[in-house]
C-alpha cells in the first residue's frame, strides 16, 4: 500500500475546479499550455504565477501535495536551469570563473525557464489529474474526440483502453511490491553488484509481472464479455456530460489571461526570456 | 540443525508514518514462539498477521521494539538481513505467482543460488525440497508454467524450503486448493516440521486445518495478540474467538452445543477423532434407561 506516487493522482474534493466538465478542464489545461509558452516577459510570467497559485487555492488541495508533486522533476529543473546559467551568453555580465562566464541574461532565463516547467506541471495537475477522476478524464476525452468517430478513428476503444490502463496502475504497483518481496525473501538484492548484474537481479520480478497482467487480462476480457460489452457503437451513458455556465466563464477567463500576457509581453517587456 | 525460536519484545509496526494514511498494524505486541512446534496464527483479515510474518522474515523494520531470532535482534546488523531472510524462510500467500525461471529446477535453485550454493549440494538440495513437498522429480526439467495449480503451489513450497530455513513462515499455505491438495500441502509441512525440526509458523483461515496440523494457536485481533496457547486450550474459548469474529472448528461447536444439552464432552476437543473417542467413553459412562435431554 504505498501512496508515494503524489504526481497523476486524483485528490478527492468540491471545489468549483472538481466541478467543472471534464472536457472543459482538457480544453482549458490545452489553452493554458499555450498562454504559458507565450509568456515571455517576466511580468507575464509574474501574472501567471498569481494565477496558478489561485488555482491552487480555489482547488482547496494541500499545497504541501502539490509541491511533493514537483520532487521526480527536481533533475529536470536543476539540469534546464545549470546549462542556462553557465551556457547563455548576453550583454551584461555579472562575474566569470576561470573559462565560466555567467550572463545576467542566462539567470533570468534559468528563473523563467524553472518557472515554465513549474507552471506546466501545476496547470496539468490542477485541471486535469488532481481534480478530475481518471474515468471521467477519460469519458470528457472520449466525447472531445468524438468527431474523429466519422473518420472510422476508434476513439471509444481508445478511452477504453487508456481507463483500463490507468485502473490498472495502482494494481500493478501493489503487485510489484508483492512479488518484489516474495524475491527478497528468497534472498534477491537490488541493490548490489554491476549494472548487469543489478538488470538480471529483476528477471525474477519482471517474469512474474508480466505473466500476471496477462492473467488479469485475461479475466478483464472475460468478464467483460460476461456482461457483453462490446465495444461503443450504441452504448448509452450513465452520466451525460453537460456544459454549465461555469465551464463557458473559465474558458472565457483563461482567453482573457492570454491575451493579458500577450499585452504585457508587448508593452512590459522587462527582462524577457530569450531563446 | 538448531531449532530457532523467534521473540517478539515490544514490537509496534506502523505502515505509512508521518503521512495521512498512517495505519497501525502492530500494536506493541510481545510474543515468545519456541522452536520445536508448529505455531498457528490466525485472526481475521486486518488484524496483522502478514505485517507480522514479515517483521520476523526481516522485510519489514519494526517501528519500534525488537524481533530476536535465536535471541538476536535480527536489526542488529541491517547489513546482513540477507542471511535472516535465508534462516526464516517467508512463503507469500499464492506463492505460485512468483515462478519465473524457465525450468522448475532452476526456479526451485532461485534462493539457494542467492545464498551462495552451487554444484552437488545446490542439486541435493534441489531434490530433498522437491520431495518434501511432494513433487514428482520428473517434474523438474518442464516449464513451472505448464503445472497444474497445485504443482505451482509446491514448486514455490520447495523455493523456499530448499534454502533449508531454521523457521518455515507460511501465509495461507493451502488457500485456494481443493480438499486433497489442502491435505498434501498442510501434511507435507507436518512431516517436513518434524523430521527436520524447523519451526512452522502457519497463517491460515481455517480452523479445521489448523486444528490438524498445528500445536500452539496465537489468535490476533486489532494488531494485538488476544490468546497464545495450546489448539485445546485456544479452541476451549470459544465464545471469545467468536466474538472478535472467527470461528472454531465445526466438531469443537459440536462439542459445545452437545454440552449444553448435557452430553459433557469436554470443551477444548477440537479433531473429530478425539471427539469419537469421548463420545464413546461417554457413552459407556450411561445406562440405556438414562433420558438424555437432547
Amino acid at each position: 500500500m504505498k501512496t508515494d506516487i503524489a504526481f497523476g493522482q486524483y485528490c478527492e474534493g468540491d471545489s468549483i475546479l472538481h466541478r467543472l466538465d471534464p472536457r472543459a478542464k482538457i480544453l482549458l489545461a490545452v489553452l493554458y499550455i499555450v498562454v504559458i509558452f507565450m509568456a515571455k516577459s517576466a511580468t507575464a510570467f509574474g501574472l501567471l504565477l498569481l494565477f496558478s497559485i489561485g488555482l491552487v487555492l480555489v482547488s482547496g488541495i494541500p499545497v504541501r501535495i502539490v509541491l511533493n508533486s514537483m520532487k521526480p522533476l527536481t533533475f529536470i529543473i536543476v539540469f534546464t536551469a545549470i546549462i542556462n546559467i553557465f551556457w547563455m551568453t548576453g550583454d551584461t555580465l555579472l562575474f566569470q570563473l576561470g573559462f565560466v562566464k555567467v550572463y545576467l541574461e542566462g539567470i533570468i532565463n534559468a528563473l523563467l525557464l524553472v518557472l515554465r516547467i513549474m507552471l506546466l506541471l501545476i496547470c496539468t495537475s490542477m485541471f486535469l489529474t488532481y481534480t478530475t477522476t481518471p474515468i471521467s478524464l477519460t469519458d470528457g476525452l472520449e466525447q472531445l474526440l468524438s468527431p474523429l468517430k466519422k473518420l472510422h478513428v476508434p476513439v471509444h476503444e481508445f478511452s477504453m483502453m487508456m481507463t483500463i490502463a490507468l485502473r490498472f496502475i495502482p494494481t500493478l504497483i501493489e503487485e510489484t511490491e508483492k512479488i518484489m518481496n516474495a524475491q527478497k525473501a528468497r534472498g534477491a538484492d537490488f541493490s548490489q553488484g554491476s549494472i548487469v548484474r543489478r538488470a538480471k537481479a529483476l528477471i525474477p520480478i519482471l517474469v512474474p509481472l508480466f505473466v500476471s497482467a496477462f492473467r488479469r487480462a485475461d479475466e478483464l476480457a472475460t468478464a467483460m464479455e460476461c456482461r457483453c460489452y462490446t465495444g461503443g457503437e450504441g452504448r448509452t451513458r450513465m452520466n451525460v456530460l453537460k456544459y454549465k455556465g461555469s465551464d463557458l466563464l473559465a474558458i472565457g477567463a483563461v482567453v482573457l489571461l492570454g491575451a493579458a500576457v500577450v499585452l504585457l509581453n508587448l508593452y512590459l517587456p522587462g527582462y524577457s526570456l530569450t531563446l | 540443525m538448531t531449532v530457532a525460536g523467534v521473540e517478539l519484545k515490544n514490537v509496534t509496526y506502523i505502515y505509512n508514518k508521518g503521512t495521512p494514511y498512517e495505519a497501525k498494524a502492530l500494536d506493541n505486541i510481545s510474543l515468545q514462539i519456541p522452536g520445536t512446534r508448529i505455531t498457528g496464527l490466525i485472526g481475521h483479515t486486518g488484524s496483522g498477521k502478514s505485517t507480522m510474518m514479515q517483521l520476523i522474515n526481516g522485510l519489514l523494520k519494526p517501528t519500534s521494539g525488537e524481533v530476536c531470532i535465536d535471541g538476536r535482534n535480527i536489526w542488529d546488523e541491517p547489513k546482513k538481513i540477507r542471511e535472516i531472510r535465508f534462516k526464516a524462510g517467508l512463503v507469500m500467500q499464492y506463492p505460485e505467482h512468483q515462478l519465473f525461471a524457465e525450468t522448475v529446477e532452476e526456479d526451485i535453485a532461485y534462493g539457494p543460488k542467492n545464498m551462495g550454493l552451487s554444484g552437488e549440494e545446490l542439486h541435493k538440495r534441489i531434490l530433498d525440497a522437491a520431495a518434501f513437498s511432494g513433487l514428482d522429480p520428473a517434474l523438474l526439467p518442464k516449464s513451472p508454467f505448464e503445472l497444474s495449480g497445485g504443482q505451482k503451489r509446491r514448486v514455490a513450497l520447495a523455493g523456499v524450503i530448499a534454502m533449508k530455513p531454521q523457521i518455515l513462515i507460511l501465509d495461507e499455505p493451502a488457500a485456494g486448493l481443493d480438499p486433497g491438495g489442502r491435505r498434501e500441502i498442510l501434511g507435507g509441512v507436518k512431516r517436513y516440521a518434524r523430521e527436520s525440526g524447523t519451526n512452522v509458523i502457519i497463517v491460515s483461515h481455517s480452523m479445521e486445518d489448523m486444528a490438524l496440523y498445528c500445536d500452539d494457536l496465537a489468535v490476533m485481533s486489532a494488531g494485538k495478540i488476544l490468546m497464545y496457547d495450546t489448539c485445546a486450550a485456544v479452541f476451549s474459548r470459544a465464545e471469545e474467538m467468536l466474538a472478535v469474529g472467527l470461528d472454531v472448528p465445526q466438531v469443537t461447536g459440536v462439542a459445545f452445543a452437545l454440552a449444553k444439552h448435557g452430553v459433557d464432552i469436554g470443551k477444548d476437543v477440537y479433531t473429530v477423532d478425539w471427539a469419537a473417542d469421548k463420545l464413546a467413553e461417554f457413552g459407556k459412562t450411561i445406562r440405556t434407561e438414562d433420558k438424555i435431554n437432547i
